[in-house]
């Protein structure tokens, strides 16, 4: 339950520096690694659709989704030092904040807008990922204002010689915004320890990327601000992965930003209050679902032999079950105290 | 003590607090070699270097948006905005990012930030380099905003700001920069936020005025003093949060109010100010409360007799006393 405590104020901005360096991460991820990977895509996915769920029950008040994102998630989770490195993510991160630490019940309190909501306390709407002691930064509504904020935040770990990589997440609607753009600018004049990941769904709600933009890979814009830019299939694990590694690990190094574009698939309706049926055929509909990232995963893995279907019937047990005890808990949960409302507004 | 102008008075406070505390850095548009439109940086490129003084891109939601990263970031940035007229591109990273983050995070983030910005008429700078935002910003909870009319204040209120875990918007009346001087101490000294001064004692009527009209209501109560009326004076210093027990207290011993300010009249500050007089102090109230304050044009024209047109001065200033003492 969080806990408002004027008195820690003070410490809250400062994050310590005496994290232990990690070893090297692999090229490619562990066969225990990509397990966890899958695990955490399964768990995400649960979720996701229990909240849709939901929803419609009349239960929870808003979902946003991020379903047929979480390969590119995991990817890019898997390859920051988590908890050390910082997220400002994107309201689609469920994957990732997950991937990240953030448990269920944290999710779910968010969605009820529970006392305890890690993210606001149940003063954001659900989605607005913010918690501390996993290193992500809180995001508001409207879209890449996180993006100077991340900007900063790269600077000010160059100015005070630290080396967490700042990872920041946005749709491809947001790079039409002119803190995308200011962000990116900073970015390259001053090289900073930065990866702007882009997924790109090809819809910002209802209006398609050609209408968006008239260029064909959101990751050309980087060569424009000195940076670097690399686009890949954000629906495979591997790819994802492979690209966010080098693109953390040359930040880490003080080569600069990396412009991420993973290239993705909505597979549900923007949010829990859009009919994408106004504006996506059926058969395209049906062609994005079959571009699902979670059985081409699985496929692979079955392949590789990390899985078995006796571990996959397993972890969707455990994920059955993490999210039945998550929405139990939450549920059950006490609505914040209307003092909670109140404040404070300001740090004293 | 030294006799300072406002902007040097500025400009010692950006010094010590640079000095007392390596986590402070400065950023802004033409702040590094050039010293700043103002001067408010002159020489500090110079002595702390481009890791602490670093020129911007021409681009203000992203100053303000880069500090707010850094401040959750654990250092103390100070924005500066070239002119108040400059600041709408970053009003949403200052609306709905820096005041909100510590409530919105319930209290995970602070935004320990400040935002410098030269503000109000009377330079010949038009309807673009001429504009009052107070009312604007004071409007926005978790958004301090802080206006000093002095130097001595200056120096004080801007290092309070600087340590402060809050954002802050710290408005400078860029008319009295070199217009307005006074007594500065050397070293440090703090001047506390959130609380309006009493800068002269009076009987007759209360004048509620900050920044630059209050350097001028200063001379127009001396104007009206040698005809007998006892002007007491309230420097407001800090718009959000408002010292609201000052100003009552002043009110109750006069009973009649006077408001100054070179915004726009309608709801501009002196409308809440009048608020709070009539809620809480209606029992005081001997006259009705009136506000002197800029016409309701979009801006100050450039055209000299138009400005002036547009402008309180001490003339009008006092002019208003005379009439609210009648009453």
């Amino acid at each position: 339950m969080l806990e408002f405590d004027t008195a820690d104020v003070r410490n809250r901005n400062s994050h310590a520096l005496e994290a232990p360096s990690p070893a090297a991460l692999p090229a490619t991820p562990s066969p225990e690694c990509l397990r966890e990977m899958y695990e955490v895509m399964v768990r995400s996915r649960r979720l996701d659709e229990r909240c849709w769920l939901l929803h419609r029950q009349g239960r929870i008040g808003f979902h946003i989704s991020g379903i047929g994102h979480e390969a590119a998630q995991v990817g890019v989770a898997f390859a920051m030092r988590r908890g050390y490195d910082f997220l400002h993510p994107y309201y689609r991160d469920l994957a990732m904040v997950i991937a990240l630490g953030m448990s269920m019940r944290d999710v779910l309190l968010g969605s009820f807008g529970k006392q305890g909501d890690p993210s606001s306390g149940g003063r954001q709407m659900p989605n607005h990922y913010c918690y501390k002691p996993a290193n992500i930064l809180s995001i508001s509504s409207p879209v890449s204002t996180q993006l100077p904020q991340a900007a900063g935040v790269a600077l000010a770990e160059k100015l005070k010689g630290g080396d967490r990589v700042t990872v920041t997440c946005i749709g491809e609607g947001a790079t039409s915004e002119g803190d995308f753009h200011e962000a990116l600018d900073w970015a390259g004049v001053h090289k900073l320890p930065l990866v702007v990941v882009v997924e790109n769904n090809e819809y910002a709600i209802s209006v398609p990327m050609r209408l968006q933009m008239a260029i064909e890979r959101v990751a050309d814009r980087a060569a424009a601000y000195g940076i670097r830019g690399v686009s890949v299939d954000g629906l495979d694990v591997f790819a994802s992965y492979a690209a966010a590694k080098e693109a953390i690990e040359r930040a880490r190094a003080g080569e600069g930003t990396t412009l991420l574009e993973v290239r993705v698939v909505r597979i549900t309706p923007h949010s829990s209050d859009d009919n994408d049926s106004t504006y996506r055929s059926p058969e395209e509909k049906a062609h994005v679902r079959a571009q699902d990232p979670l059985p081409r995963f699985q496929k692979q893995l079955l392949e590789m032999g990390v899985l078995t279907p006796a571990t996959i019937a397993e972890i969707e047990q455990c994920a059955q079950a993490e999210v039945n005890d998550a929405l139990h808990y939450a549920e059950s949960a006490p609505y914040p105290p209307v003092t909670w409302a109140m404040g404070p507004v300001f740090a004293e | 003590m030294a006799e300072k102008t406002l902007i040097e008075a500025i400009r010692e406070a950006l010094d010590e607090e640079m000095a007392r505390d390596e986590r402070v850095f400065i950023t802004g548009t033409d702040i590094g070699p050039r010293g700043g439109v103002f001067l408010a940086t002159q020489g500090l490129y110079a002595k702390y270097g481009p890791t602490r003084i670093i020129d911007s891109p021409l681009s203000e939601s992203s100053i303000v948006g880069v500090g707010i990263g850094a401040a959750m970031n654990g250092m103390r940035p100070v924005c500066e905005i070239q002119f108040a007229d400059f600041i709408h591109p970053a009003y949403n990273q200052i609306v709905n990012e820096a005041a909100r983050m510590f409530y919105r995070s319930g209290g995970q983030y602070c935004v320990p930030m400040v935002i410098r910005c030269p503000y109000g008429g009377g330079m010949g700078g038009g309807l673009y380099h001429s504009q009052s935002v107070e009312a604007t910003f004071a409007h926005v909870p978790g958004l301090k905003v802080v206006i000093p009319s002095n130097p001595h204040d200056a120096k004080g209120l801007l290092k309070s700001a600087i340590r402060d875990d809050n954002p802050v918007l710290f408005l400078e009346p860029k008319k009295g920069y070199r217009a307005i001087k006074g007594e500065v101490p050397a070293g440090d000294y703090t001047e506390p936020l959130g609380k309006a001064k009493v800068t002269r004692q009076g009987q007759d009527i209360t004048v509620y005025a900050y920044g630059m009209m209050h350097f001028y209501c200063q001379q127009a109560a001396e104007a009206v003093a040698r005809a007998g009326i006892s002007v007491e004076l309230v420097d407001l210093r800090t718009l959000n949060p408002l010292d609201k027990e000052t100003v009552l207290a002043s009110f109750k011993k006069t009973g009649k109010a006077l408001i100054v300010y070179e915004d726009n009249r309608f709801l501009g500050y002196g409308a809440e100010i009048a608020a709070l007089l009539c809620e809480e102090a209606f029992e005081h109230m001997d006259a009705p409360i009136m506000r002197l304050a800029g016409p309701d044009v979009p801006a100050v024209p450039y055209s000299r007799p138009l400005q002036d047109w547009f402008m309180p001065d001490v003339h009008r200033i006092a002019e208003a006393m005379r009439k609210l003492v009648a009453y």
